[in-house]
């Protein structure tokens, strides 16, 4: 079977659209009647609500709706728990309104539906909410403090969760181990920022008891079925599209948000569609966030720079609430042993409440900490030894013959943390080429003579990718013989569109074109779980190949019934199905799926040709035989991992600090990647220059600040900088391609791959770049000013110690 | 116009308006407090204008505004009143060919979500009849005033160059 399309540069079949604004994200979304939603947010970390006074709000003219609390009745549930753990003993969700107590500065307290949004806004203003403030938890640090106050009052300590796991026997390792080294390790909140904020349009259609909802996230069918639960309908009674999303990394898999409740909730009351957008304001207060952990890690390595062992025990920041379990920890100490052959290793972490927005996973999800404190221990390895860094990771590289590797770790989806393939010096090699590692040197030498500081960096990292539970798709030809291709993942820019149909036009002799891709949409298809864990290409790609292998071997089977030959013999190629050595014998894919579905009329012109040509009559009996299975060139495909598969990778930069200012710049960045076999080149390598660029913002721009009142003081683009086209570098991309064995088109994930290693290598970079002040980044996100501070520190501990010698 | 309160006589809730865009004309009555990316997007339903933070700084929401770049959340409907305003919609039409603009973005990848791009387009647009032949500096400089989420500019950056190259051989043809 050729595969001509398998791994093409495909020029993307859904950009004429976007390109020519006509895309149809959710707040494109224009029906009759509409009516406008705003939320009141709580403007406090944490209070008790005295009392709400929306009567002024009510009586604005223009105002349809004033929803609190107490006007939810019976959906005033807290929202589900969507990953339950034995270890997350203390799980709390949120309500979809806050009743008595709010948690964090963001949380929805009241809702407005008016005419616009404008007057909507107006009647947030004439809302009136006493609170009596309460003490505030706004760190880690207040959170694991003994007697500290509580953002939940029934769980103590804040401890929503406490998991350790062990590999090997560490403490005997540490005990004999030649060299034994400890420090702390920071990262800090950072957030996903797509450029479209939420949002939420939803219709009753009280004629047909039909509840159709236009949400921007990356998993309609889970909210399709939670919202048929709360609201007592049929699955089949609510419709949940996913239009175009405007990016979401993440922050888009949660439900449900508030909003995804409360707009159903108005729309059905007021029998009118409602239409709620966040804005950016909101967006910062309101939308999930990840990253802030504080590791405690310990390592042990021998005189060549083997390491022995690892004791990591860190502090998660959950935020005020944990709808999405523990699994960013979870991802986090799995993800730490990284590329390296590590048979000891304790790992220990407790999450901790907090009164901030809520976390789950973004981009990375726990792995950007992981690869953070690896890769500083690996760097200070060879600190340690004067050894080059390159060489201590390769000496530590899990080899290729040495796959699949158990790490030893449960991991996140409840199966084993064991990677399936890989080649990890091949990478390793490529990069240094890229880079041209060995004069390194000599260009930093030169630099420093005219008074510049250049560091190079590195940075390794494996991915668990693909993970279960499964996903599923339908494909269908049509009787024009375009082919009709639905799947329950979502699209958020990954070009779906594009790869989902090269797999379907391998199989079926097609060209992409002619295949029309539909994801998101709870009404054509049925089953599945949603775009997220860079799982997409892999689990749902898998279920689309098997889908369209099945309806190839049926169409094989219709046609060689018509052309009285073997199914073996007939062929699908450039939109024909024909006899192999016998081409002037061919039918179009749509004329055989029209033969497939013995209608009495058909029409076209691809029934019409059919009607005049010689092909064998039907079979006596039924007119569709119990063989065929039904009507028509369609199948249905599932795929369930039997565990995820790990892309890896390694990245390296060179960059410039001024000594100055401690701005830095980046003189060459180099990605390394192998996410298996590629199905388009130009996709995978867009997937990794985004995700550099948001690892660039996490390692040096992006850090939400929140004060000791728990208020966010940098919501807005001007504060929070998401890193512009003057600060991302030209990007260097090369693949290894081990392929997976663990599904049938041998992929890995590749989605979040690009953010993974950059904080580690923009620390490795920066130590070697301040090396004669002999920096040690312990910390992530940085900015000139942290730096500037980091570098007087050094320079102070310089002086009282002496000139370096 | 309609007063609002006979004190306050300046003060006018609404206004009317007309403006040219895409070339066509208009004529509304607006609330003066409607900003223009609304008035576009609501009013004359031209949803390629994004907003993706309603304070200036995204780009997301840019449109060619006498032919210069600006952003419409930045602005009040009633601000446009006499002027000649382009949107991505005015680039090329639904069955028309691409802007050479917008094939360049196609053919280097460009863009992925898609939610920036028109913003970026009518950025370049105003770029390039600027500056018909930018270094890749100038560019990733004038390109600084839109952020994108998803593919880190790179092939942004290939894309302007690709579409000044076009442009300026169109040019030199026309000549």
């Amino acid at each position: 079977m050729a595969t001509r399309w398998f791994g093409a540069p495909v020029q993307r079949l859904e950009d004429p659209r976007l390109l020519r604004g006509r895309g149809n994200y959710v707040d494109d979304i224009d029906l009759p009647e509409m009516l406008h939603a705003a939320i009141l947010r709580s403007t406090s970390a944490r209070a008790r609500i005295v009392s709400i006074d929306a009567s002024a709000a009510w009586s604005l003219p223009g105002v349809h709706l004033v929803l609190t609390a107490q006007d939810l009745g019976e959906i005033l549930e807290p929202s589900p728990l969507l990953v339950p753990h034995p270890a997350l003993t203390q799980p709390r969700t949120q309500l979809p309104l806050a009743r008595d107590e709010v948690r964090y500065v963001g949380e929805a307290v009241a809702l407005v539906v008016a005419d616009n949004r404008y007057i909507a806004e107006d009647a947030l203003d004439l809302i009136d909410v006493e609170y009596e403030p309460l003490p505030v938890v706004h760190s880690l640090g207040v959170a694991s403090a003994s007697d500290g106050p509580l953002v939940h009052e029934d769980v103590p300590g804040n401890v929503a969760a406490h998991l350790a796991q062990t590999v090997g026997d560490p403490d005997s390792v540490f005990a004999s181990a030649p060299h034994v080294m400890r420090e702390t390790l920071l990262m800090d909140r950072g957030a996903a920022m797509p450029m479209e904020c939420r949002g939420v349009v939803a219709r009753w259609d009280a004629q047909d008891s039909m509840l159709t909802c236009w949400i921007s996230t990356q998993a309609p069918l889970p909210i399709r079925n939670g919202l048929a639960a709360i609201f007592h309908l049929p699955e089949h009674k609510v419709r949940v599209v996913a239009p175009d999303v405007g990016g979401g990394f993440g922050t888009k898999i949660m439900m449900f948000y508030p909003e995804e409740v409360l707009v159903p909730f108005a729309a059905m009351q007021l029998d009118r569609p409602v239409k709620w957008i966040e804005d950016r304001r909101e967006h910062f207060i309101s939308a999930n966030q990840e990253r802030s952990q504080l590791h405690e890690v310990e390592y042990a390595f021998d005189d060549e720079g083997i390491l022995l062992g690892v004791r990591d025990t860190f502090l998660h920041d959950a935020g005020a609430y944990t709808p999405y379990g523990i699994i960013v920890p979870i991802i986090t100490a799995c993800t730490l042993p990284g590329p390296y052959r590590l048979r000891h290793y304790a790992s220990e972490f407790t999450v901790l409440y907090t009164n901030k927005v809520p976390v789950s996973p973004y981009r990375g999800a726990g792995r950007p900490h992981a690869v953070f404190v690896m890769e500083r221990i690996m760097d200070r390895i060879a600190r340690e030894l004067h050894l080059d860094r390159l060489e201590v990771r390769s000496r530590n590289f899990i080899s290729p013959d040495e796959f699949p590797w158990d790490v030893g770790l449960v991991y996140q989806d409840g199966g084993p943390t064991r990677y399936d393939s890989g080649d990890y010096q091949a990478g390793l090699d490529k990069l240094k080429a890229l880079l041209d590692y060995d004069n390194f040197p000599a260009l930093k030498t030169q630099a420093r003579k005219e008074g510049r500081y250049l560091g190079i960096g590195m940075g390794a990292y494996v991915e668990g990718t693909g993970i279960g539970p499964y996903e599923g798709a339908m494909v269908r030809v049509e009787s024009d013989g375009r082919v009709f291709v639905t799947t329950g993942v979502t699209t958020q820019g990954q070009a779906h569109m594009t790869t989902f149909a090269q797999i379907v036009a391998d199989q079926l002799g097609i060209a992409p074109e002619d295949v029309l891709v539909t994801t998101g949409d709870t009404q054509t298809f049925n089953w599945g779980v949603g775009t997220y864990a860079s799982r997409a290409a892999t689990v749902a790609g898998s279920a689309i190949h098997i889908a369209a292998v099945k309806v190839r071997e049926k169409t094989k089977q219709v046609a060689a019934d018509l052309f009285e030959a073997a199914p073996d013999d007939i062929e699908l190629a450039g939109g024909k199905v024909f006899v192999r050595d016998a081409p002037h014998r061919a039918l179009t894919l749509g004329q055989v799926a029209i033969s497939a579905n013995p209608l009495r009329y058909a029409y076209g012109e691809n029934a019409r040709k059919l009607m005049s040509m010689k092909l064998a009559g039907p079979r006596p009996g039924p007119a569709l035989p119990e063989e065929r299975g039904g009507p028509g060139l369609e199948a249905s495909g599932f795929y369930s991992p039997p565990h995820g598969s790990f892309a890896s990778g390694i990245h390296g930069a060179i960059i410039e600090v001024d000594p100055v200012t401690c701005n830095v710049t980046f003189v060459k960045y180099a990605a390394v990647h192998d996410c298996g076999r590629v199905i388009n080149p130009i996709v995978v390598e867009g997937q990794v220059h985004g995700g550099v660029a948001q690892g660039i913002g996490g390692a040096f721009f992006e850090r939400l600040v929140y004060d000791e009142e728990g208020q966010l003081i940098n919501a807005s683009f001007m504060d929070y900088l998401l890193p512009t086209a003057a600060e991302v570098p030209p990007l260097l991309v090369d693949h290894v391609e081990t392929p997976s064995p663990l599904n049938p088109l041998g992929v890995k994930g590749a989605g979040e791959a690009g953010v993974i290693p950059v904080p580690a290598l923009f620390a490795s970079a920066i130590d070697d770049a301040l090396s004669p002040f002999d920096i040690r980044i312990r910390e992530m996100p940085l900015h000139p000013s942290r730096l500037y501070e980091l570098l007087r520190e050094a320079k102070i501990e310089q002086s009282a110690s002496g000139p370096p010698s | 116009m309609r007063e609002r309160d006979e004190d306050l006589s300046q003060c006018v809730e609404e206004c009317e308006i007309a403006v040219t865009v895409n070339g066509n004309r208009y004529e509304r009555t607006v609330p003066v407090r409607l900003l223009l990316s609304d008035f576009l997007r609501h009013e004359l339903h031209l949803t390629g204008t994004h907003v993706g933070c309603e304070h200036g700084v995204c780009g997301c929401c840019t449109v060619l505004f006498n032919g210069e770049a600006v952003r419409a959340c930045l602005m009040f409907a009633v601000q446009a009143d006499g002027m000649a305003i382009t949107t991505i919609e005015g680039m090329a039409g639904v069955n028309s060919e691409l802007h050479p603009i917008q094939q360049a973005f196609r053919e280097k990848h460009g863009l992925q979500c898609g939610f920036c791009t028109p913003g970026i387009i009518m950025s370049v647009h105003a770029m390039l009849h600027e500056h018909p032949d930018p270094s890749e500096d100038e560019i990733r400089h004038e390109l600084s005033g839109n952020i994108c989420r998803c593919t880190g500019y790179q092939n942004i950056v290939e894309a302007v160059k690709l579409a000044a190259e076009r442009l300026r051989v169109q040019h030199m043809e026309v000549e």
